[in-house]
């Protein structure tokens, strides 16, 4: 059984479809990249998946025992989120909302959650720095700790290397990769198509023609082949 | 000087005015914070225009208790608020714009049309800028406003880790399963609640200093969420107790001296910012 299977899938906002057909299923350890072009819904799927927004037409399936609140989630930053006054234990901490339950505090357990975490991501050092004085890439790295805390099973990853440099991408790919070596089920939204096929096991692409299989199989098929030539002709 | 204030302080409306001044202090400064962040600054003040209006329709049906009637419409008016917030009908703060304006012509005209008092312009003023009517509570009055403080003291506490991570990322805590419109709504009743309450300090035109200066100055000196509400909270009720000391002595009115007083904390805030920052 799989973790996610979601069939002819479609999702928009106020019963206005963004993209329409998708069915993909993803497994216990698989590292799928969604891609498309911008506007193709890529972002809309995501929050569809995590029941931000109900489906226009379709089903989502949740399976091996994963709760709606077992999806850890990496958003995109916002515009409220770059002068906020928050320690990096603060937000990493919050991670862990979705155990606490109704309790108001965070217990022992919870705490230590969140510091194996911050030492998994490497950034136990700037616990206490406040989050706005981060660089992009050790910010990524805190959201990250903090999606740790809600799921050790599966992660959603929306855009994660959107305004990084290359070198700082790059060490974000590979720590992305370790967690999905170390059995983390990786989902990610993106449009570096070229990252996508180098690290994900499988690939969906949204938009006019929706695809959905393996690495192997999309470079093969006709939309993986029509992108990849755009954005080889782009670069 | 320290003699008159010695006298002053033996009067039991001095005592009154001191402890519901700390405690609406407290609470305006608490979700100052929150406000700030995400955005909502504006909220405040047009709340308290709605306030004003409610304030105009209740002393013309000449109530016993005002707040009968100005707390259930500035609540309402926070909850349409912060809808229009999440959900685009009208753009926030066109919608903000025109309920508080709107609420502030309608309450003039209102107490221009039905006033039965003879001095219209010295009410008008005392619910805009608060002057005296700290002054003046009665038993009743000040025990609604000690029991409301406490019990936004309370809520907050028991959500403060909500609070903050609906506060940091609404996206993230709707899906980790944090119901975070319940919580917006929370924060929207109890923005009204404490507009409510300040009305009778600094009255409804200067509220929104209440709230978001000690936020702001609390913001310029810590960075851990934790640090910036304790900082703001001790900052609202210092000048807030500052404030209402000097305007005692120095015969100011009450509302202006405390605004005056945030204003002065945030100055200094700012400098020892922008200094500590250069060093």
């Amino acid at each position: 059984m799989a973790l996610l299977t979601v069939k002819n899938l479609s999702v928009g906002y106020e019963s206005q479809a963004v993209a329409e057909n998708i069915s993909f299923s993803v497994g216990e350890g698989d590292y799928l990249c969604i891609v498309g072009e911008n506007g193709s819904g890529k972002s809309t799927l995501m929050k569809t998946i995590l029941g931000l927004m109900p489906p226009i037409k379709g089903d989502i399936e949740r399976g091996d025992g994963l709760r709606q609140n077992e999806i850890g989630y990496l958003p995109q930053q916002t515009e409220v989120q770059k002068d906020f006054p928050a320690s990096v234990k603060e937000i990493v901490l919050s991670g862990c909302q979705a155990r606490s339950g109704f309790h108001p505090f965070y217990s022992k357990a919870e705490k230590a959650i969140a510091k194996t975490n911050m030492e998994r991501m490497g950034i136990s050092d700037f616990a206490k720095r406040c989050y706005r004085e981060l660089s992009g890439g050790q910010q990524q790295r805190v959201l990250l700790a903090r999606a740790l805390c809600a799921s050790e099973k599966i992660l959603l990853l929306d855009e994660p290397v959107s305004g990084l440099d290359p070198k700082v991408t790059q060490d974000l790919y590979q720590l992305i990769q370790k967690l999905n070596e170390e059995g983390l089920t990786i989902i990610m939204v993106s449009h570096d198509i070229a990252a996508a096929v180098k690290y994900a096991s499988h690939i969906l692409h949204v938009g006019h023609h929706v695809f959905y299989g393996t690495k192997d199989e999309y470079l093969e098929s006709a939309a993986g082949k029509a992108f990849l030539l755009q954005e080889g002709g782009e670069a | 000087m320290f003699e008159q204030l010695a006298m002053y302080l033996q009067y039991p409306f001095v005592q009154y005015a001191l402890i519901v001044g700390v405690a609406v202090a407290l609470c305006a400064s608490l979700l100052g914070v929150t406000l700030v962040l995400k955005r909502f600054s504006f909220i405040g003040d047009g709340l308290s225009h709605v306030a004003f209006g409610a304030m105009a329709i209740a002393s013309v049906l000449n109530l016993s208790n005002n707040m009968l009637i100005v707390l259930p419409v500035t609540i309402i008016a926070a909850i349409l608020l912060l809808r229009t917030g999440s959900k685009t009908v009208i753009k926030g703060d066109a919608a903000i714009a025109m309920i508080s304006v709107g609420a502030l012509a309608f309450g003039y005209m209102i107490m221009n049309i039905f006033s039965v008092s003879s001095n219209l312009s010295g009410d008008v003023c005392t619910t805009l800028f608060g002057s005296t009517s700290i002054l003046t509570l009665k038993d009743t009055e000040v025990w609604i406003s000690v029991g409301l403080s406490v019990v936004v003291v309370v809520l907050f506490i028991i959500f403060y880790n909500k609070i903050f991570a609906v506060t940091f990322d609404e996206d993230f805590a709707m899906a980790v399963g944090t119901k975070a419109n319940a919580y917006n709504l929370l924060i929207a009743v109890v923005i009204a609640v404490i507009i409510v309450l300040a009305m009778n300090l600094v009255g409804s035109l200067l509220i929104s200093a209440l709230v978001i200066f000690p936020a702001l100055s609390a913001m310029r000196l810590f960075k851990s969420f934790l640090k910036v509400t304790i900082c703001s909270a001790v900052i609202s009720v210092v000048c807030a107790l500052l404030g209402m000391l000097i305007s005692i002595v120095a015969g100011t009115p009450v509302g202006s001296t405390i605004v005056a007083m945030d204003v002065v904390v945030f100055l200094i805030c700012w400098l020892i910012r922008a200094i500590g920052g250069r060093a």
